[in-house]
């Protein structure tokens, strides 16, 4: 009935490098952003997604260098986020070449900040990004809080009310990282997903473990509008190509590798 | 043979990533931030992402709207994506009714919340989606889609949608909760694609290919 579910290859950056971590902590270096995106174009990834996972830290955005280099020869929607604060910021990755931006800490310290952004370039730019935490790893029914600063800082906030209220402040997309299943290929956290995805109208991008086709199938029913994937691509433990035909045999819309 | 194009910029929208797609199918890019630019240009892309009323304030306040439906209707051809699409119909009723160029009558309608079947829609629509001839039209042979098959998938990222006076303008749809949703639409020289061909990988490229074959070198 909605759209092809996306697949969206996830491109964590520390300053030059692409990098991952393992429930944001240990971050390991993997190469070049750019030879990564390429490839992942090249194969057919439906959006790419890039996040400064220091920037918040230092209090500013280092993506714009790449950005600028990979809207030369990759032509699909791209996400950036980390560290952005203000609308000058999000005007700022967008110029650069991004089409959507994607704010956690500083919506969660001022939540307005979603409206004005929402305000100034549309809703369909505003990503909220959530990392999301269970209250009790033993009890599924305490649910889950919403953390920033890369999952180390924890806000206090009931990730469903959060998500509901940003969506109500003028955010168009919700990127949800379950922060337990971060990095750790051990599935998606299928619960969380359908937790929000009910919470919600606005599309919601799965994200945190991506394991196998599989998992992608079932946050596709579960109502995810996308999935982003990072050590399951980052790792090549699997192609887009092969995960769009195990999808697609499976009766999950996709958008087709091979165009024309 | 490098045609030159000319992207109006109005303030707002990812002009960059407009430029850079253009660029990579052969054209040489300017830009036009003045009415006397528009009236200088031999090609026009008015691109659009954001908020009708702000955009339309902007195109107002500058004097572009009025240049820019100047040089149209001389003839020069015309690329609106996305909301640059949605400014060429008469009004929008984003944040309250707000006059458009009026090039091509019609209005732009929020995106209903609801599928035909009465489910639940998510609204903005976001992501790929295959591209229909509207009805009454065979295919899209003679018209700026012509170099890609039916059904090919482009990105959509929209929370409006145009509904054109006349089915004749209607080029393509797409389909979203069963809703027809007007993707292209075509009039003369004025071509209008709700999705973003410059985002839409190799299929949106071969878009733009064939609407720089309309712009003079």
């Amino acid at each position: 009935m909605s759209a092809a579910l996306r697949l969206i290859a996830r491109l964590d950056v520390k300053d030059r490098y692409l990098v991952k971590g393992i429930q944001y902590e240990g971050l390991r270096k993997l190469g070049d952003p750019h030879d990564f995106a390429l490839d992942y174009y090249r194969q057919g990834i439906d959006e790419l997604l890039y996040l400064d996972t220091v920037a918040s830290l230092y209090g500013r955005n280092n993506l714009s260098g790449i950005l600028e280099r990979v809207t030369r020869d990759v032509f699909i929607p791209i996400t950036a986020g980390g560290g952005l604060r203000s609308v000058e910021d999000v005007g700022t990755v967008l110029k650069a070449g991004a089409d959507k931006a994607a704010i956690n800490t500083a919506a969660l310290l001022r939540p307005q900040l979603i409206s004005e952004v929402a305000r100034a370039f549309g809703s369909q730019c505003m990503v909220l990004s959530i990392q999301a935490k269970r209250r009790d790893p033993l009890n599924p029914a305490a649910g889950w809080e919403a953390y920033y600063d890369n999952g180390r800082e924890h806000s206090g906030r009931d990730v469903l009310e959060w998500a509901r209220e940003a969506q109500q402040l003028g955010a168009g997309e919700i990127l949800l990282t379950g922060v337990d299943r971060e990095g750790v290929r051990r599935g998606l956290d299928q619960e969380l997903i359908q937790a929000v995805c009910s919470e919600v109208t606005i599309p919601v991008i799965a994200a945190g473990g991506a394991s196998n086709s599989g998992d992608l199938m079932q946050a596709a029913r579960l109502g995810a509008g996308a999935v982003a994937m990072g050590s399951l691509l980052h790792y090549k433990q699997a192609t887009i190509p092969q995960l769009k035909k195990e999808l697609a045999e499976n009766g999950v819309e996709v958008r087709p590798c091979i165009q024309q | 043979m490098h045609p030159t194009v000319t992207i109006v910029d109005y303030g707002r929208s990812n002009l960059l990533s407009v430029q850079r797609a253009l660029e990579y199918c052969g054209a040489t890019v300017e830009y036009a931030s003045t009415p006397e630019q528009v009236a200088a240009a031999g090609a026009l892309v008015l691109p659009g992402v954001g908020a009708f009323a702000d955009g339309m304030n902007l195109l107002r306040e500058s004097g572009l709207a009025r240049a820019v439906c100047t040089r149209a209707r001389q003839g020069v051809p015309l690329l609106g994506i996305c909301l640059g699409m949605q400014f060429l119909f008469d009004s929008s009723s984003e944040g309250g009714i707000t006059p458009g160029l009026g090039l091509l009558p019609g209005t732009v309608e929020a995106i209903p919340g609801h599928t035909t079947q009465g489910q639940p829609l998510r609204v903005p629509h976001i992501g790929w989606a295959p591209l229909y001839p509207a009805q009454q039209r065979e295919g899209f042979s003679g018209s700026t889609l012509e170099a890609i098959p039916v059904k090919s998938q482009v990105y959509f990222v929209h929370g409006y949608r145009a509904m054109p006076a006349h089915q004749a303008d209607r080029l393509a749809d797409t389909l979203y909760g069963g809703h027809r949703i007007c993707a292209a639409v075509q009039r003369g020289n004025i071509t209008g694609v709700q999705f973003h061909p410059e985002k839409s990988g190799e299929v949106g490229l071969a878009i733009l290919r064939t609407f720089l074959g309309s712009c003079p070198a």
